[in-house]
């Protein structure tokens, strides 16, 4: 069977379903963002592979780039917020922060 | 015929570490596999001969994103005392969106016709790419260093040692309990 669009597709479909199951599934925050950085990636190679099967352009890569792009700057900001979390509640757990204030 | 083993040895590469990021216990494993999916889906990029996307992804995400997820990782480890809950009481809920998202998108997938066109020649598209961001896409790239400059700037604040207030910082780790950090919440 020669590879084609929809394997790529499948390979998008199980990788989001997986980061979907990881930020619902995880208590840690720092695993939260693994899945979210999951769901990103199943995204992009969608877009790279509409952009060389169907498109035959690069407006699909440039999709991509700005969303690695966006991913970037995402898991900063989150990480940034996970480490404040965590010195002021002494824990990284998403379940156990609950308050605005400490 | 090469080239479709290719395929699927990146597909397994990176397939079967995301198993590993979503089902491990130790979240530094976790963070470790998580390396060999993204270098996979890189694999992936280079397959569909988007070569810029791929080297991006590699500068990107597995020289930024995976070394600032492994710091934090080590960072904000407490170590694991007394009892602990596995969030057993969510396996099946979360199992079972899962797989309703993947038969979803599955069906999705294999009921429509693709215009799919095949594969075109593949061609050198770092220079296209720089030509776009120029021309078509001027105004997206500006607003994406706008975000850029942003996020620099709210994470530099975010993680700023000390209060303008002179407030005490806690402890990291005093707290880990929340029944016993109650009591001493009262009086800061």
């Amino acid at each position: 069977m020669t590879v084609g669009l929809t394997h790529f597709l499948f390979i998008g479909a199980v990788l989001f379903s997986l980061g979907l199951f990881a930020v619902m599934m995880r208590r840690n925050a720092v695993g939260i963002l693994m899945g979210v950085e999951l769901m990103l990636n199943a995204s992009n190679i969608n877009f790279v592979a509409f952009s060389r099967y169907v498109e035959h352009g690069i407006n699909g890569q440039i999709m991509s780039a700005f969303i690695i792009v966006l991913a970037a700057a995402e898991a900063a900001v989150a990480l940034a917020i996970v480490l404040a979390l965590f010195r002021n509640f002494g824990t990284a757990n998403a379940d156990t922060v609950q308050s605005l204030k400490r | 015929v090469t080239a479709d083993l290719i395929f699927y040895l990146l597909a397994l590469l990176t397939i079967v570490p995301a198993f590993w990021v979503v089902l491990s216990r130790n979240i530094v494993h976790a963070g470790f596999a998580l390396l060999f999916t993204l270098f996979g889906v890189a694999g992936l990029y280079a397959w569909l001969g988007a070569d810029f996307i791929a080297v991006t992804q590699l500068m990107v995400y597995i020289g930024g994103v995976l070394v600032l997820i492994l710091f934090t990782v080590m960072m904000t480890r407490v170590p694991q005392t007394g009892r602990r809950n596995r969030g057993l009481d969510r396996v099946v809920p979360a199992t079972v969106i899962c797989l309703a998202v993947l038969a979803l998108l599955w069906k999705v997938i294999s009921g429509t016709e693709w215009a799919s066109k095949g594969l075109g020649e593949v061609q050198p598209t770092t220079a296209e790419i720089g030509v776009k961001f120029m021309t078509d896409y001027i105004f997206p790239f500006e607003f994406v260093s706008l975000v850029l400059l942003a996020a620099m700037i709210g994470a530099a604040i975010l993680i700023r040692e000390g209060r303008a207030n002179g407030e005490e910082e806690a402890e990291p780790g005093r707290d880990a309990d929340p029944e016993l950090g109650e009591d001493q919440e009262v009086q800061s």
